[in-house]
């Protein structure tokens, strides 16, 4: 009879959640190109950038346990590497880009010779954050560096990322960054009709990213990653190995903030030190937070929510909407310490349905009392 | 388990420890730790709380590094490896408070062992379960929901799942009524005669521990300050070591 209810009850949960993708993915695909402006659009395409962002930090943090405080630095890799390529196609055969004549560089720099190419250059804006992560994942896990430890370590990389791209002007734009792109693939960038074009192409992005990282979750990969995050040792002594498990989930985390730099440079028409050090790196993990870091596709509303509120507050209110915009941080982790995803498992644990037995500790404790009860012999 | 195909141990040995320093950060909890375990042997570790016994059994599983000295199981060295790989070596680990999955069920808690340690022949969670009836009973119910003897229960079933050659059973007794005290010690007593298993204890109960062993140490202050065989031991001067 329960086995029979819960088969039910997972059949549910799947029609459930392809439903609520397909609803998501038409309003975003259909519905948002309709009735916003351009302009809106194109700072719609902005935030879906970061939500890609969201959903790999969801992943390493929410999911990994890991808490990635230092995005930026992939982010900037992936942002950089199609910024040089963009460059280079705009310069032309043999030509250097702008910055680089004013700063007094003569010949292109071996570094930036391979991102003339597409083929190389749009793989590497993935490749190579991934690759980074890979290989500072495996040393730093190795030597069980976790908690806050790992948290200042990541932010210090992204730190250090930025002092890189700032003190190397002649390779890097320096403080600038690269910017002044006209065109990408023959695309006129400064035409406001092609936003929906870059619109597009970013929103399914976001969805590809999304279902895949809800594949890892979902995979018995994902249990055990879930089992690190509760208890690293207990998954040691039982035969597992937690390094290569959080290094997997922090390398698709870099694969996908590379993946959202290069798609936001096209769109924002910049890439500079001031979109990845440590302040930029720190609102990628607040965006997490509010909107739930334990829900995939809540960490992914939640970089949407927070950066249309911050834009909406900003237009209406442009001299006090910093203390607003704080007061939402401040209401959402007081009464929804678990971010925007939790204010809909309140309710719905408010309602006794039976959706909360996996919810708070108050909800689990009244599901214990009547699980309890249910086993007991009258 | 494994006793037909395993390699042949110079000596005998299943377990050697020699030397072994380790600690926390600054804190160094244990220095100089010396001891063996036969083949099919089972030894006591004793001492006062806070002398460095569970530290020495995470050292030896390699929860924590050691600092110095060697584990040597069955004759090779695995003082550097990782614990993932000492669990593929045989060692099987059954931590102080169990440390089950709650809101996993008892089946899925030993699942997970079977995930990790696949053996092609199979069977090995209903071989782990043969010696807890009890806990047969209750495959379906959450971990969480069993009581602290039916845990333990399930934790030293869970270590089997692996087909360890060497259990490291710490503190099974504790906080566990009597009646279920005597069926864990059976199952000890089984695992040791008819599995042939090697065996390291760190027990606080005397009695009980002392009708297992073969061999005891007792640790003070991160060191071994009396070791022996169990049979030549009389129970007031142990007594007087371990009295707080």
């Amino acid at each position: 009879m329960s086995r029979l209810a819960g088969t039910l009850a997972a059949g549910d949960a799947r029609w459930g959640f392809l439903i609520r993708f397909l609803v998501v993915a038409a309003a975003m695909l259909l519905l948002a190109p309709a009735v916003l402006s351009d302009f809106r659009l194109s700072l719609l395409a902005k935030f879906l950038c970061f939500a890609i962002v969201a959903v790999g930090i969801g992943l390493a943090w929410g999911q990994g346990g890991m808490l990635v405080l230092g995005q930026g630095l992939f982010f900037g890799l992936g942002g950089y590497s199609m910024g040089m390529y963009m460059k280079l196609e705009e310069a032309g055969p043999g030509q250097l880009p702008d910055f680089m004549v004013w700063s007094g560089v003569e010949s292109l720099p071996a570094v930036w010779e391979p991102f003339r190419h597409a083929w190389f250059a749009l793989p590497m804006a993935v490749l190579l954050p991934m690759a980074v992560a890979a290989v500072l994942g495996t040393l730093v896990f190795r030597q069980r560096v976790r908690g806050a430890y790992f948290a200042i370590l990541s932010q210090g990389l992204a730190a250090a990322f930025v002092i890189v791209l700032v003190g190397q002007q002649g390779l890097t734009g320096g403080t600038n960054g690269l910017t002044n792109f006209t065109q990408l693939f023959g695309l006129d960038l400064t035409a406001q009709a092609n936003a929906s074009i870059l619109y597009t192409m970013v929103a399914l992005g976001l969805l590809a990213v999304f279902l895949i990282a809800r594949q890892l979750v979902a995979s018995r990969y994902g249990r055990v990653l879930v089992a690190v995050r509760d208890s690293e040792d207990r998954v040691r002594f039982l035969g597992y190995d937690p390094t290569r498990i959080k290094v997997v989930a922090y390398t698709a985390a870099a694969g996908m903030a590379g993946l959202a730099g290069a798609m936001f440079v096209p769109i924002v028409g910049i890439i500079s030190p001031a979109l990845l050090g440590i302040l930029p790196s720190i609102e990628m993990v607040i965006w997490v937070a509010l909107g739930g870091r334990a829900v995939l596709a809540w960490a992914a509303g939640g970089a949407v929510l927070v950066n249309w509120v911050k834009t909406g507050l900003s237009e209406r209110f442009p001299s006090g909407w910093l203390y607003l915009f704080g007061m939402v941080f401040v209401v959402v982790i007081a009464f929804a310490p678990k971010g925007m995803a939790g204010i809909g498992e309140y309710v719905r644990a408010g309602l006794g349905r039976p959706g909360a037995v996996r919810l708070g500790p108050r909800a689990r404790d009244r599901a214990t009392a009547r699980d309890r009860a249910a086993q007991e012999p009258a | 388990m494994k006793d037909d195909d395993s390699t042949p141990i110079p000596g005998g040995e299943m377990l050697r420890v020699e030397g072994l320093g380790s600690g926390y950060g600054s804190t160094q909890v244990l220095f100089d730790v010396s001891l063996g375990v036969p083949e099919g042997g089972l030894c006591c570790v004793m001492g006062r709380n806070g002398v460095g016994k569970t530290t020495l059994m995470s050292t030896i599983m390699g929860l924590i590094r050691a600092r110095g000295g060697q584990v040597v199981l069955a004759g090779e060295d695995i003082t550097r490896t990782e614990p993932y790989e000492r669990v593929r070596a045989g060692i099987a680990y059954v931590p102080q408070g169990r440390d089950c999955f709650p809101q996993l069920t008892v089946m899925e808690n030993l699942r997970v062992v079977a995930e990790a340690c696949p053996h092609p022949e199979g069977g090995a969670i209903d071989e782990a379960l043969e010696l807890f009836p009890r806990v047969k009973e209750l495959l379906s119910r959450p971990a969480g929901f069993l009581s602290g003897g039916q845990m333990q229960q399930l934790a030293i079933a869970r270590a089997l799942v692996a087909r360890p050659r060497l259990l490291l059973l710490d503190e099974p007794t504790e906080g566990i009524q009597p009646s279920i005290i005597l069926e864990i010690e059976e199952a000890i007593a089984q695992l040791k005669q008819s599995a042939g298993l090697s065996i390291v204890l760190v027990e606080q109960y005397v009695e009980f521990a002392m009708r297992l062993a073969d061999t005891y140490v007792v640790m003070d202050g991160g060191r071994v300050v009396e070791a022996g065989d169990a049979g030549a031991l009389e129970d007031g001067s142990l007594q007087e070591m371990l009295a707080v």
